[in-house]
């Protein structure tokens, strides 16, 4: 019994203790350097905003080139993709022009009567400050869906800065660098963005599920949303301006979560929009 | 003259591929996203490490292991030493099963390592969770470990032909 503890501390020893030949480095020795980042992440030490800062813009330089082969691999799949379904979106793609056309004409009334009625009533109008940058990486782990940009402080890049793909809400900055910065996607477990459902007028919160899709939560009157309802952001908290589209509802049979299929296709992101939005007296 | 130097260079390459490879997957994430699978994706730097720590560490160095853990984290975005000490516990649990075999099989290897990933990621999970507060999806994480776990048999058959032609034996 004590012979077989004896050889489980000499092989754990050798194990952790013991430099091999060529080896600059102990194990333990490594891994007490470990615990000590992270510990310094914890208390959020200076220093360690420091090196994150210095590490994050040569690793997403790096990252962006070595990533190149997968990405064209990644093109070329979807090239043959959409060939395959050329016929069939074109015909859905005619019949949703026509019907966008139709509604063309009531969104520009809308749009003109709400502006003179915001006018009268003397509400903010809101000053926008728009840039556009490149997706260097789209790492989709499960742990974090982000993605970076080729924007940093440079660029006047803030933190909290709405990120859209077309006019679609898409995230938001949580992470800026001296040329880089990374971006929340509202898919993420994470991401939490106050919406308004319409029609009802049903203000809520959007959560990421992890997947590709978003989740309704903390609502009383979930069963006031109708499927197909359109997902706004609501512009509470003051970070986004109300009524970027987002996505629409989707409800299953028999469940009684309301999901969110996001507009833009988070997986397909090769150049965003970046907005910061002031209010301004009008 | 000509030829010497460039069977030299090619031995390098042999030796170093590993460590070539542990740091192309770090920064790029071969996990094949792009296929868009539910559930499907797996860490290969886990594989890699586990089996040159294992068989072969020369051929990585736990310092270098140590900084392309500093490198997934900032590509990931988690905290900064989080990977390291992952990568490394991989490592520990590799060198004692190292000292403790004296008949290797890649099967028995191969077990062994699921238990090894079962604790590594438990020990990144808790970390995450407790002290920074983030949301994890369980299920797509214990797809993550369970492919990995699969994964782990062919990539280790392959390493072992690799390592046959390459260093002409197995160095186990």
């Amino acid at each position: 019994m004590a012979t077989n503890r004896d050889d489980f501390i000499i092989a754990i020893r050798s194990a952790f203790l013991k430099k091999g030949s060529k080896q600059r480095f102990s194990l333990i020795g490594l891994i007490f350097s470990s615990i000590f980042l992270i510990l310094l992440n914890t208390i959020n030490f200076p220093l360690i905003n420091y090196l994150k800062i210095s590490l994050n813009e040569i690793v997403y330089r790096s990252s962006f080139i070595v990533s190149i082969p997968e990405k064209k691999i990644q093109e070329f799949s979807n090239i043959i993709h959409n060939h395959f379904s050329l016929y069939s979106e074109h015909q859905k793609n005619k019949n949703e022009l026509a019907n966008y056309k139709l509604k063309q004409l009531e969104t520009d009334y809308i749009i003109s009567e709400n502006q003179r009625l915001k006018k009268m009533v003397e509400e903010y109008i809101f000053n926008t400050d728009e840039l556009f940058a490149k997706v260097l990486l789209d790492k989709k782990s499960p742990f974090l869906r982000s993605i970076i940009l080729n924007r940093g402080s440079k660029d006047k890049v803030s933190m909290g800065m709405a990120v859209l793909d077309g006019g679609y809400l898409i995230g938001k900055i949580i992470e800026v660098n001296y040329s880089t910065s990374r971006a929340l996607l509202i898919s993420d477990l994470n991401s939490k963005i106050p919406v308004s459902i319409e029609p009802g007028n049903v203000q809520s919160i959007l959560s990421g599920t992890g997947k590709d899709n978003g989740k309704i939560e903390f609502m009383q009157k979930k069963k006031l949303i109708e499927n197909k309802s359109i997902v706004y952001s609501s512009g509470s908290g003051g970070i986004f301006k109300a009524g970027i589209p987002i996505g629409n509802i989707s409800i299953e049979e028999n469940d009684e979560e309301k999901y969110v299929d996001f507009f833009s296709d988070l997986s397909q992101l090769s150049f965003v929009k970046l907005v910061s939005f002031k209010k301004g007296k009008n | 003259m000509s030829s010497k130097f460039s069977v030299s260079i090619l031995n390098r390459i042999l030796i170093n591929a590993p460590l070539l490879l542990l740091f192309i997957s770090v920064f790029n994430e071969f996990d094949f996203n792009y296929l868009n699978y539910k559930y499907f994706s797996f860490n290969f730097p886990f594989i890699l490490i586990f089996y040159w720590s294992l068989k072969r560490i020369e051929s990585l160095g736990y310092g270098y292991i140590f900084i392309a853990g500093l490198f997934n984290d900032a590509v990931i975005g988690l905290p900064i030493g989080l990977s390291s000490l992952t990568y490394l516990i991989i490592c520990g649990f590799a060198a004692y099963l190292r000292n403790i075999t004296l008949r290797p099989s890649l099967f028995k290897d191969w077990l062994y390592f699921l238990f090894t990933i079962l604790v590594a990621n438990s020990i990144n999970y808790f970390l995450l969770v407790t002290f920074f507060s983030t949301e994890l999806n369980y299920y797509e994480l214990s797809g993550n470990i369970l492919f990995t776990f699969l994964f782990y048999y062919i990539f280790g058959y392959l390493f072992d032909i690799y390592q046959r032609l390459a260093f002409g034996r197995k160095n186990d």
